[in-house]
């Protein structure tokens, strides 16, 4: 049965209903139960937004609060994984990721591939993601693109809370280290969510809208400015395609395309900081693979190179907004043979 | 006295709260004929034509293509010609548009209700008019009960309706009471003993067809009429390259050519659609039981159970609707109907015939339950 719940609930269901499932699943982290100051467990915080809150009632032996330590609760969750485990390990902002790259990049990756195919390291790093939560340039970054660059993680990021419930089980089912990035401005956004389990696939990106004048290809937070834009747009007579990529790595390259060579026009849009970011990286796919199909030049929207800014005024500039979006498409549309 | 009919937005499904105006398929000043399609409409899970209600002369189009209007909103105006275009202005103006969202539904309780059947628990709707037989309507392999989003309601004006999802589908448990249709067809039983309905005018399709009737056979004092669309259960041949295609899809891509199977017109599966059924696949559980469903009705490329053929033993008035053009189960099947059944075949249509010329498959209807 379906009800709307926030992205929020979609990753807590995910976590407790896998949980249930299987007892090697075992979550990690700071503050994920939380119980300082709490007059008991059942009322625990749940980490630092609450998206953990109620799972250590209910399993009080899958989940350890941590010391404040990345590199070494990252690690141990690693290690767990190489020796049989499902852990989650959560790292609150993905600024943090920094001092456990060894961890993740030289180790988890590469596991698999330095042990002959021998060894699996079912871990999964969840991490809040992005800006607009007044929480300046430490806490606010997109860094989805170092991720996707490093072969052996595969990287999830998704939109709505169905698309969350089921990435989240499928990534803790996946015998290989996921990147799991919650966007933090998305946790109260709310959706149609099964009750039951289920799973999709990792690497199927998803047409959220049809169109046949441009294609955006986007994902996380920015699906919703691209779907802002599209609302405008439509009332010029313009009708966008918008592809919400859901996994970055692997990446559905095979949607993308389809959807350009029905299109002609790709407007790409990304929240990372604009040098080697996804958006980036789909343009040369593109241009690579689907030069003939093109019409016009590809366009960009991402933020200025520089810092999340904590002035309020200039980090709502930061961020790629639905009438930089629309503005892009308008550029691509005028530009080109037609 | 002035006499105006409105056309208005359909409510098709039970969850539908909008559509989109299509094309307009006739020009005012044209006499429409009851039945008549008078113009397109696109909700998220299908497009449709909606049709006259009433004859009478089309004399205003209120809606125009591309909008995006409520339930009930005004689309178009039916009056002779004696009626002034001043008294159609003022028809027009004094129409109180509905607001969108703002449905009737929460008088008329919850659009879904679940029921505990052995354990598995089962979505239904049960609508329409209070007194009388109701009429249970039973979807086939893969289904649920929105394959009868254009025909509850319809139905519903005349008889109490209920609808379900069988085990294992829509949004019924992902469990099945076993892979059968005799053991379906006890399982549908036992959903009518627990909301308390001893006997119904059962409307079954595709392998819902073949279930109503082994109802008919098992337990004839629950089954007042068969209506059987596009049924299973008449002959061995199944495309099962649809059966085993629809098990095995995973993907959207994969997933859709299989539904187009199902509708003469392929433009009719829309994203939507796809996504819908996407999701119920990718429930756990759902894909093994597909298989396994499958596996157990049509083992090797074949029906394996054929109820439809004794069904001339029980008596039951039964009405057969088949579109020619079926790509799953053979339109041939329908010379297989019991001697005095009511047999209609229609030219330019697929498997889906309840949804493919739904007002024609409702008026079917409605005459073979009688009032």
């Amino acid at each position: 049965m379906a009800r709307k719940i926030s992205m929020k609930q979609a990753v807590n269901e995910a976590i407790d209903q896998e949980m249930s499932r299987d007892p090697t699943v075992i979550m990690l982290g700071e503050d994920i139960v939380g119980g300082t100051g709490c007059d008991g467990e059942e009322d625990a915080w749940g980490g630092v937004l609450g998206v953990t809150k109620g799972l250590y009632a209910k399993h009080p032996n899958q989940l350890i609060d941590t010391p404040l330590s990345e590199s070494a609760y990252v690690g141990a969750a690693v290690g767990a994984a190489a020796c049989g485990m499902r852990p989650i390990a959560e790292l609150m902002f993905i600024d943090f990721m920094g001092v456990c790259f060894d961890q993740i990049f030289n180790q988890a990756a590469k596991f698999r591939y330095m042990f002959g195919g021998k060894a699996e390291t079912p871990v999964v790093i969840r991490a809040m993601v992005g800006a607009g939560f007044r929480a300046a340039a430490q806490h606010s970054q997109m860094l989805t693109p170092l991720f996707t660059h490093i072969p052996g993680l595969k990287v999830v990021c998704p939109s709505t809370p169905y698309d969350t419930k089921g990435l989240l089980i499928q990534s803790i089912r996946d015998n290989n280290p996921v990147i799991f990035c919650e966007h933090k401005n998305l946790y109260a956004f709310e959706g149609e969510v099964p009750e039951a389990s289920y799973t999709i696939p990792l690497g199927e990106a998803n047409v959220v809208r049809e169109g046949k004048h441009c294609s955006i290809v986007t994902y996380g937070l920015m699906v919703h400015r691209a779907l802002d834009a599209a609302a405008t747009l439509a009332k010029e007579g313009v009708e966008v395609e918008i592809v919400d990529l859901r996994t970055l790595s692997p990446l559905d390259i095979d949607t993308v395309l389809e959807s350009v060579t029905k299109t002609g026009r790709l407007v790409c849009v990304d929240e990372a900081s604009p040098r080697c970011n996804i958006g980036t990286d789909i343009a040369a796919q593109v241009a690579m693979h689907a030069f003939g199909a093109l019409k016009a030049q590809i366009e960009q929207v991402a933020p200025p190179h520089v810092p999340v800014p904590f002035s309020p005024t200039l980090e709502d500039l930061y961020i790629p907004s639905a009438a930089q979006v629309a503005d892009a498409v308008r550029r691509t549309l005028k530009g080109g043979k037609h | 006295m002035v006499s105006i009919t409105p056309i208005i937005m359909p409510k098709w499904g039970l969850s539908m709260t909008e559509g989109t105006v299509g094309a307009w398929l006739v020009e005012v000043g044209t006499e429409i004929t009851v039945g008549m399609p008078i113009l397109d409409v696109e909700t998220d899970k299908i497009a449709n034509a909606v049709e006259a209600p009433d004859p009478g002369l089309l004399r205003r189009k209120v809606a125009n293509e591309g909008e995006l209007l409520p339930v009930k909103a005004l689309l178009g105006v039916l009056a002779d010609s004696s009626v002034s275009e001043a008294e159609i202005d003022a028809y027009v103006a004094a129409y109180v548009m509905p607001v969108s969202g703002a449905d009737d539904d929460e008088q008329a309780g919850p659009a879904y209700l679940y029921a505990d059947v052995d354990g598995l628990r089962i979505r239904y709707a049960r609508r329409g008019a209070a007194q009388g037989t109701p009429v249970l309507f039973v979807h086939g392999f893969g289904g649920d009960l929105d394959n009868w989003l254009f025909n509850i309601d319809a139905i519903g004006e005349k008889h109490p309706v209920i609808a379900l999802d069988l085990p294992g589908h829509g949004q019924s448990a992902a469990r099945v009471p076993g892979v059968s249709v005799e053991a379906l067809a006890d399982f549908v039983a036992r959903f009518m003993d627990v909301i308390e309905v001893p006997q119904a005018h059962l409307v079954g399709h595709s392998v819902g067809g073949a279930i109503a009737a082994q109802l008919a056979l098992s337990q004839p004092q629950r089954v007042a009429t068969l209506s059987l669309i596009a049924s299973a259960g008449f002959g061995p041949e199944i495309n099962t390259s649809y059966t085993e295609g629809f098990a095995a899809a995973a993907s959207r891509r994969d997933l859709k050519p299989v539904l187009e199977l199902l509708f003469k017109d392929p433009e009719l599966v829309s994203r939507k659609m796809v996504d819908d059924v996407l999701k119920y696949k990718r429930l756990d559980g759902v894909s093994e039981l597909l298989l396994a469903l499958n596996a157990g009705l049509f083992a090797n490329g074949r029906q394996l159970a054929q109820p439809g053929l004794a069904l001339a033993a029980t008596g039951k008035p039964v009405l057969m609707v088949w579109g020619k053009d079926d790509q799953i189960v053979l339109a041939a099947h329908a010379a297989k109907a019991p001697a005095g059944a009511t047999v209609e075949v229609f030219e330019g249509v697929g498997h889906m015939a309840q949804m493919e010329r739904a007002n024609d498959v409702n008026r079917l209807i409605l005459q073979h339950i009688g009032v």
